[in-house]
């Protein structure tokens, strides 16, 4: 690791770890597919992960999320041991994920699919009698959810009917509805075009106000521009966390992934 | 244009016993009984079926649990209907939490399974309850105590309790699926994964819904202990619970009124061809193939225009 973080005893402001990875491993029969993995997203922080396929980052994220239970290690979340927390009780602390392969509710308009997630954060769901679209609040706010994606001249479509990149725009829209105070991003622009990608990287970018982030992402542009720190997992490890300008000068990630591809997203940069 | 309907629907149904004595009907007071208490059973699997997609193939366990614990209660000495029934929903109750409670736990083709296996392993223990009759079952000497001034033994008086169950259960089908817990139901049914990373305990809403089902089919047990006056293990056979999953299926899954008409046109079906031949579920069979085919939404699908248009515009 090219930086560490160590706890003081008053963190700075910004600087606090809000997600602490320890010693995570997970394997499947012979196949290591998280490492030793210890990472941490400070609070506001726009942390992203990057690595070749199959270098583990989506197993990392189900068990952030409580999809997959870690063989060893320990998740912190905002001072709590989460390791062990089913998946919706994490989202109810505020870790929140989207997925890679677009999950959302393709029956339901695009509104109806926003406001089932407020509707998990707000007020019991065992109510019984009373129909939930007389609830004037929580359309309401489903609709601010809705506008705020990009998607306000849709809201009444149904998800199947969206396209692709619409879809990935209301997926990131249902993690963001539970009002999250850490989201985990898996692949946001994953099969967006160019086009779709820019609308997508401004909102992302509109969020770091309130929440943290842990971007894994394949588009290094949108990495790149986005990212405060970059972790970068080859074979299930972190070979290496830093700043972009640290990652960019880092030979081990060099050889082991960048490359190319990374010369060609710096030199826009620059 | 549905609403006219059902209270054309209601309508008939209210007048139905008055105008059946003039018109030489009188049986088939007893039979719209028995059709609607089908309807009752099915629509409360229609709950966890149509709109929970949780595939259960064991629900006449609740059938058969509500019909005996009226019986049992009899034999008891309990036979007012103002106990004897809210008892039968409640056991009814309390064995789907247990049933619930275990299957909910496994998926698909396991789940299917599980709760064949759980409604099965109770019709051979009431087959071995010899106390209770056994194989043979235990007859009822008369029908519950309703009090009021009335009488069950009056077929029309039963058939309006029966109708007015029928009718609130309908109603309140539709209020659960409207409610916040209704949609939470649903949207399981459509992803399950998601409604976790949304954050509900899908697990916890599943087998709210899967007891309530148990209760109101429980109920319906309750009555057909009473329209018969005599309970037995068959009642919790797993072709019971197959039967009720093609009157949902004929009529409709996840639509309000599925389990209504899939009661209506089975059981009528039954009683039209039965008496010209001993395999009428063929012909059943074959409806049922049909309406697979043609109108696989069921046929309370096909009075729905909005999902008519919805299926268009893909």
């Amino acid at each position: 690791m090219n930086q560490t973080h160590t706890t003081h005893p008053q963190p700075r402001q910004g600087s606090a770890p809000v997600l602490e990875v320890r010693a995570l491993s997970k394997r499947f029969g012979g196949l290591v597919a998280t490492d030793q993995v210890s990472l941490d997203v400070r609070v506001g922080e726009v942390h992203a992960l990057i690595g070749p396929n199959g270098a583990g980052k989506t197993t990392l994220v189900h068990q952030l999320s409580g999809t997959l239970a870690p063989d060893a290690g320990q998740i912190v979340f905002r001072g709590n041991d989460i390791t062990r927390l089913p998946a919706h009780a994490r989202v109810l602390r505020g870790l929140v994920r989207s997925y890679q392969i677009t999950s959302i509710f393709r029956q339901h308009s695009v509104l109806d699919n926003v406001a089932l997630a407020v509707q998990a954060r707000s007020g019991s769901s065992f109510r019984f009698w009373h129909a939930v679209r007389n609830e004037q609040t929580l359309f309401d706010e489903a609709r601010t959810i809705v506008a705020r994606v990009g998607l306000a001249d849709r809201a009444d479509v149904l998800a199947a009917n969206l396209a692709h990149g619409e879809q990935r725009q209301l997926e990131v829209g249902l993690a963001v509805a539970t009002r999250p105070a850490m989201l985990l991003l898996d692949e946001p622009m994953a099969g967006m075009g160019p086009e779709e990608s820019e609308r997508l990287i401004p909102l992302i970018d509109g969020l770091r106000q309130e929440v943290s982030i842990l971007l894994i992402e394949h588009d290094m542009d949108a990495v790149f521009r986005l990212a405060d720190r970059i972790s970068v997992l080859v074979s299930g490890r972190v070979i290496a966390t830093g700043t972009p300008e640290e990652i960019r000068a880092n030979a081990d990630v060099k050889r082991a992934y960048l490359g190319d591809e990374l010369e060609s997203a710096t030199g826009g940069q620059a | 244009m549905q609403r006219a309907l059902t209270l054309a629907a209601l309508a008939l149904a209210i007048a139905f016993p008055i105008v059946a004595a003039p018109l030489d009907l009188d049986f088939y007071i007893g039979f719209a009984s028995r059709v609607m208490i089908y309807a009752i059973a099915a629509t409360s699997l229609n709950l966890i079926l149509g709109y929970g997609g949780m595939v259960s193939f064991g629900h006449a366990a609740f059938f058969g649990t509500g019909a005996y614990v009226v019986a049992i209660a009899m034999t008891h000495g309990i036979d007012s209907l103002w106990a004897s029934w809210p008892l039968a929903m409640a056991v009814s109750g309390v064995v789907a939490l247990g049933i619930g409670a275990i299957s909910l736990r496994t998926r698909g083709v396991y789940f299917i399974m599980i709760t064949l296996a759980f409604a099965q392993m109770m019709f051979f223990v009431f087959i071995g309850l010899k106390a209770y009759g056994g194989e043979e079952g235990l007859n009822m000497p008369y029908r519950s105590l309703i009090g009021l001034g009335l009488n069950l033994k009056d077929d029309a008086t039963f058939y309006y309790v029966v109708l007015a169950l029928l009718t609130a259960t309908v109603y309140l089908l539709r209020r659960l699926i409207d409610s916040r817990f209704g949609r939470v139901v649903q949207a399981i049914r459509e992803n399950e994964a998601r409604m976790e990373t949304i954050g509900f305990s899908t697990y916890r809403y599943k087998l709210i819904c899967f007891v309530i089902a148990g209760m109101v089919c429980g109920l319906a047990g309750a009555l057909i202990a009473n329209q018969t006056r005599y309970v037995n293990p068959n009642l919790m056979h797993w072709i019971v619970s197959g039967d009720m999953m093609i009157m949902i299926i004929l009529g409709g899954l996840g639509y309000r009124f599925g389990g209504v008409l899939g009661a209506i046109v089975m059981l009528v079906l039954d009683e039209a061809i039965s008496p010209y031949t001993t395999y009428s579920k063929i012909v059943i069979g074959f409806v049922l193939l049909a309406v697979v085919l043609f109108a696989p939404r069921g046929l309370a699908g096909l009075f729905d225009r909005k999902a008519a248009r919805a299926a268009g515009s893909h």
